[in-house]
């Protein structure tokens, strides 16, 4: 029964990504998560989820890192850590391109707390893992592939 | 339906306080289906807000892919021995919970 749910969603690899960014880059940028937005949990594809969090323009970056295992024996609970050394980052947003629905979690950071979290997400099977950093009015992401070894949705 | 408490260790050094909390919660996700078939309707927190005596210094939005019993740590700068540490979630039904500890 846990196979029927399995769809992979066309979203596609890094390739793929850079694409639908470029598309999202036309999408004047909303208020990011300033504000409690359950519109960008529901969507279902990479592209929806970062249109839904306003997130245009989004750049590779070296200042965002993302932790985590490479291969997940347990795709239930998933250690990530994330941290940057941008300053001014008010946001940071965990998606998995393979889940049903990208967006996991998404932190707002007032002032003086930094840019540094961790937390454990599922995993619904292998998918690259993407981490979003708003930083002034500016989004940067780092991306992980993490393997699971044992479906994520059992609890 | 009766919650369970969060845990919340806070500890000051150089400054900084860094705050590790694991909160009980089934987050059931809504995907996932009984032997008949039938699914289990989603329950997962939506919202947590930490604060540092009454100051905010993280709010997250949960979706269902936060794991059961949900792990969080974060840093912000300043606290002091004995301030208090609160931390709040909402789910989906409603239910909310708060829960306090003072920094170590």
């Amino acid at each position: 029964m846990e196979k029927q749910r399995r769809k992979v969603l066309k979203s596609g690899s890094g390739a793929a990504l850079l694409g639908l960014l470029a598309t999202a880059g036309v999408i004047r940028p909303g208020m990011a998560l300033a504000e409690s937005n359950r519109t960008a949990f529901e969507a279902r594809s990479m592209a929806a989820t970062l249109k839904a969090i306003g997130a245009a323009s989004l750049v590779d970056s070296t200042e965002v890192q993302l932790s985590g295992p490479d291969i997940a024996e347990n795709g239930a609970a998933v250690h990530l850590g994330i941290s940057s050394t941008l300053p001014n980052v008010t946001m940071i947003a965990i998606l998995v391109e393979k889940n049903p629905n990208p967006l996991a979690v998404a932190f707002r950071l007032p002032e003086g707390t930094q840019a540094n979290v961790q937390t454990r997400v599922k995993m619904a099977q292998s998918s690259n893992v993407y981490v979003l950093v708003k930083a002034g009015d500016r989004f940067f992401m780092a991306d992980k592939e993490i393997r699971v070894t044992l479906g994520g949705c059992g609890g | 339906m009766a919650t369970s408490p969060t845990k919340i260790r806070a500890t000051a050094k150089d400054g900084v306080t860094e705050v590790k909390v694991l909160i009980s919660h089934e987050m059931e996700s809504g995907q996932r289906k009984d032997a008949a078939g039938a699914v289990f309707p989603a329950w997962f927190i939506t919202e947590v807000t930490a604060r540092h005596n009454d100051r905010v210094v993280l709010a997250a939005d949960f979706g269902t892919a936060v794991s059961k019993n949900p792990y969080l740590a974060f840093r912000f700068k300043g606290g002091a021995a004995g301030d208090r540490i609160s931390l709040t979630w909402k789910d989906n039904k409603g239910e909310t919970r708060t829960d306090e500890t003072k920094i170590a």
